[in-house]
């Protein structure tokens, strides 16, 4: 019959209608600032930079190899190495960055710099409220804004951060494994130089 | 002084309580050349107050409804429950930067936004809101209706040509070539009740719709058989005369941007805006009028305790909840369905709807008008609608180079 | 002759002026619905409501449309250039003089109309009208339907898409 498909779909809508007053669960949207989604695991913005222990600068993971900053495809990495060389997390000497900026007004939120770090020093942050007053400088973040403590990251993104902690858990025992095997190799070394000696 | 005041106020009482001839004690008091002139702005200034705030408050309401519908909330920010949303609205369209198109040409493209709402609003000026509520009481009021509508298309015209812009050209193609359709059976659906009233004036056809002495259901022209297929034409007609969804192809935003308009920024939006709603308005009051008794309550017990005016704005409202309804409900159309409808299936109905009528007014016996009249429209209908639907084309896939019989 | 109507003649007398003498088609064509509007303020000025609301329902609602229509599907509202004054002025304004003569002619040999009575004799109401049309007329209006009717019919064959031409079967 002709029209009855208007009148199907009129239906349609009206349960609508009156469903989203007497239904919360129809509603598709949330008010945003009041109510919030939680954060999706693999959701990503942009890239901060992870520290271990208390100090954000001091115990930052990078060791400004700067292959993010050759990588980033919008070049919006700019890395300036320190002149000295100070004990890493894993207590080896290493550079660490004098500075460390990201445009996330240039950033695509690619995570290529996150693939390539080989030191699980740059992660992608959740955070995505990041309008400024101020177009350029606001949108400049330094090493500081960028440092995050790994606490952080393990709240973001728990599963993929018990990885990485375990995998640099496991590198750490092995260096330490090695440097005692060093150790105890340069220990007896004395002992049977002073034998030759003898 | 105090006499003014007072009498103003009984005007005021007057006109809530639905008493004959509000301005009759006020009047002698204005100086005698200036009567005239204060009667007539008595006249217009509500109906300059009233539709516009109708009009913003069906803007709110039109959004939360569509976003009811789409399961969503709509609106809910600005004052209570969203509904002061019409005033952060009109303030940003007032304080926008008006921009003309340095191609355009200036003195159309300025008399385009007036051209259709001094139109509008003068359709007003004949409807019957109320038992004493009659701006102008027109022996023509019908024809003065549909001859002032008819000249709002020249405004979209002049909007679409004067903009200088392929887009707003295309849209005032569109939106002409609509309403030139849609007014054909606009009219021809009007014109059964003025066949069944035989008059023109609008106050009259609406006297015709009461319930007759002792009678407990008014008569209302939609309750016979060509009054409700005339209302659903009109109502059809309507939405198309208004440019509104299913019907919108002139704004069409997915094609055309926003049609004739698309070079208007800022309070002349905003006029279009308006326009485009006080004409919807004027089509539903007109409907009500015509169909739906005007200001008369279906039953005629209830029009001692509520008055007049308030059943033909419940009527009004009820019409624009429907319009938004049908808004959230069907997609746009396109423009050969649009011409379509109009020409191969509206315009035999509204005809036969004529027919209809006429045997209605020469059948002496109630039982035989009803059913021949009925008959005669569900026939064309059925007949019509079977005959214009496309045959299904859907069958068997055919493969152009894979053999046939392989799945 | 009230102080409304000359205005109105007035607005109506630039408005003509317009649509003869101004250089683009579209804005001749906006002129010349002035004038129809003006037209039925005028009729409406003097209490001929029918006449006033038939002319603009038919003369802007439809005749001008359809001219507007005719000039955007042709060559569009461009500005057209050619000379302001051409030869053909001199045929138009022998054409013009002739008319004006004839309509003098008719003037003065007419009986002036006589003066409305002060309320005495009532304007015909509108059913007046109606049936005046629809029963004593009626041939006339039939016959002006008819008309109409054909030239519709004959506006729809031309418009009508030529069938392609039968390519031959492929066998």
């Amino acid at each position: 019959m002709l029209g009855t498909g208007i009148i199907k779909g009129m239906v349609e809508t009206a349960r609508n209608f009156v469903g989203s007053y007497t239904d919360k669960e129809r509603l598709t949207t949330v008010e945003y600032p009041e109510e919030r989604i939680p954060a999706k695991e693999n959701a990503r913005q942009f890239p901060f930079l992870v520290f271990d222990g208390e100090d954000p600068q001091a115990g930052l993971r990078c060791v400004a190899c700067q292959i993010c900053e050759k990588e980033c495809p919008p070049q919006c990495i700019l890395i300036v190495k320190d002149t000295t060389k100070k004990p890493d997390y894993m207590g080896k000497m290493q550079f660490q960055p004098k500075v460390f900026d990201i445009d996330i007004s240039v950033c695509m939120s690619c995570q290529i710099c996150v693939e390539v770090c080989p030191f699980e020093a740059i992660k992608m942050d959740t955070e995505f409220e990041l309008s400024r007053g101020d177009r350029f400088g606001g949108l400049l973040v330094n090493k500081t804004g960028l440092a995050k403590s790994n606490a952080h990251y393990r709240r973001i993104h728990p599963a993929e951060a018990a990885e990485v902690d375990s995998r640099l858990a496991a590198e750490k025992a092995k260096a330490e494994a090695k440097a005692k095997a060093a150790a105890a190799a340069a220990a007896p070394a004395p002992a049977t130089a002073d034998v030759s000696k003898k | 002084m105090m006499d003014w005041i007072r009498e103003f106020l009984g005007m005021l009482w007057k006109t809530v309580s639905d008493q004959p001839d509000p301005k009759a004690a006020f009047l002698p008091l204005i100086p005698e050349e200036w009567r005239s002139e204060t009667s007539v702005l008595l006249s217009i200034a509500p109906l300059m107050m009233i539709f516009p705030a109708l009009f913003a408050l069906t803007t709110v309401v039109e959004r939360k409804g569509l976003g009811r519908i789409q399961n969503r909330l709509g609106p809910n920010r600005v004052g209570p429950a969203g509904f002061l949303q019409f005033a952060a609205d009109g303030l940003k369209t007032l304080t926008k930067e008006d921009i003309v198109p340095r191609a355009a040409d200036q003195l159309v493209h300025f008399l385009a936004p007036l051209a259709l709402v001094v139109p509008v609003f003068l359709t007003f000026s004949v409807l019957p809101f109320g038992r004493h509520l009659v701006p102008l009481d027109l022996e023509s009021g019908l024809l003065f209706f549909f001859a002032i509508g008819a000249a709002t298309e020249l405004s979209v015209f002049m909007a679409g040509w004067a903009s200088r812009n392929k887009y707003s050209l295309l849209g005032a193609l569109r939106a002409v070539a609509q309403m030139v359709s849609y007014e054909i059976p606009l009219i021809l659906s009007a014109l059964t009740v003025v066949m069944a009233t035989g008059t023109l004036s609008l106050p009259q056809i609406v006297d015709a719709q009461a319930a007759g002495n002792g009678e407990w259901l008014a008569r209302w022209h939609v309750f016979t058989p060509w009054g409700f297929f005339g209302f659903a034409l009109f109502l059809v007609a309507a939405c198309a005369e208004a440019n509104r969804a299913p019907f919108d192809l002139p704004e069409g935003e997915s094609e055309i941007i926003a049609g004739y308009y698309l070079e208007y920024s800022g309070f002349k939006f905003a006029l279009f805006f308006l326009g485009e709603y006080l004409g919807l308005f004027a089509a539903c009051g007109l409907g009500i009028t015509l169909f739906l008794g005007g200001w008369h309550a279906p039953l005629p017990i209830l029009e001692r305790w509520i008055p007049s005016y308030a059943w033909f704005f419940a009527k009004l409202a009820a019409l624009i909840g429907l319009f938004i309804w049908v808004r959230g409900t069907l997609p746009r159309v396109r423009m050969d369905q649009l011409m379509n409808l109009a020409w191969k299936f509206m315009l035999p109905l509204a005809l036969v709807n004529l027919l209809a009528v006429a045997l209605w007014h020469f059948l002496p016996n109630p039982l035989a008008r009803w059913a021949a009249s009925s008959i005669l429209l569900a026939g064309a209908y059925v007949g019509l609608g079977r005959a214009l639907m496309p045959p299904s084309r859907i069958g068997k896939r055919v493969y152009r180079y894979a053999p046939q019989d392989s799945r | 002759m009230n102080g409304l109507t000359i205005i109105l003649s007035l607005l109506v007398i630039a408005s003509a002026l317009g649509a003869v003498a101004l250089r683009n088609l579209v804005h001749c064509a906006l002129c010349l619905m002035g004038v129809f509007l003006g037209l039925a303020a005028i009729y409406l000025c003097l209490d001929a409501q029918f006449v006033g609301l038939v002319q603009i329902l038919v003369y802007v609602g439809a005749v001008g449309i359809l001219l507007v229509f005719a000039i955007l599907l042709t060559r569009g509202g461009g500005a057209e250039l050619s000379p302001f004054f051409s030869p053909s002025w001199a045929i138009g304004a022998g054409a013009a003089a002739l008319l004006a003569l004839i309509m003098v002619a008719a003037i003065l040999k007419t009986d002036s109309l006589p003066a409305p009575d002060a309320g005495g004799a009532e304007l015909p109401t509108l059913a007046q009208i109606g049936k005046r049309l629809m029963q004593e007329d009626v041939i006339v209006l039939e016959a002006m339907g008819l008309l109409l009717t054909a030239a519709a019919v004959g506006a729809i064959v031309l418009a009508m898409p030529e069938p392609p031409p039968k390519k031959e079967e492929e066998a």
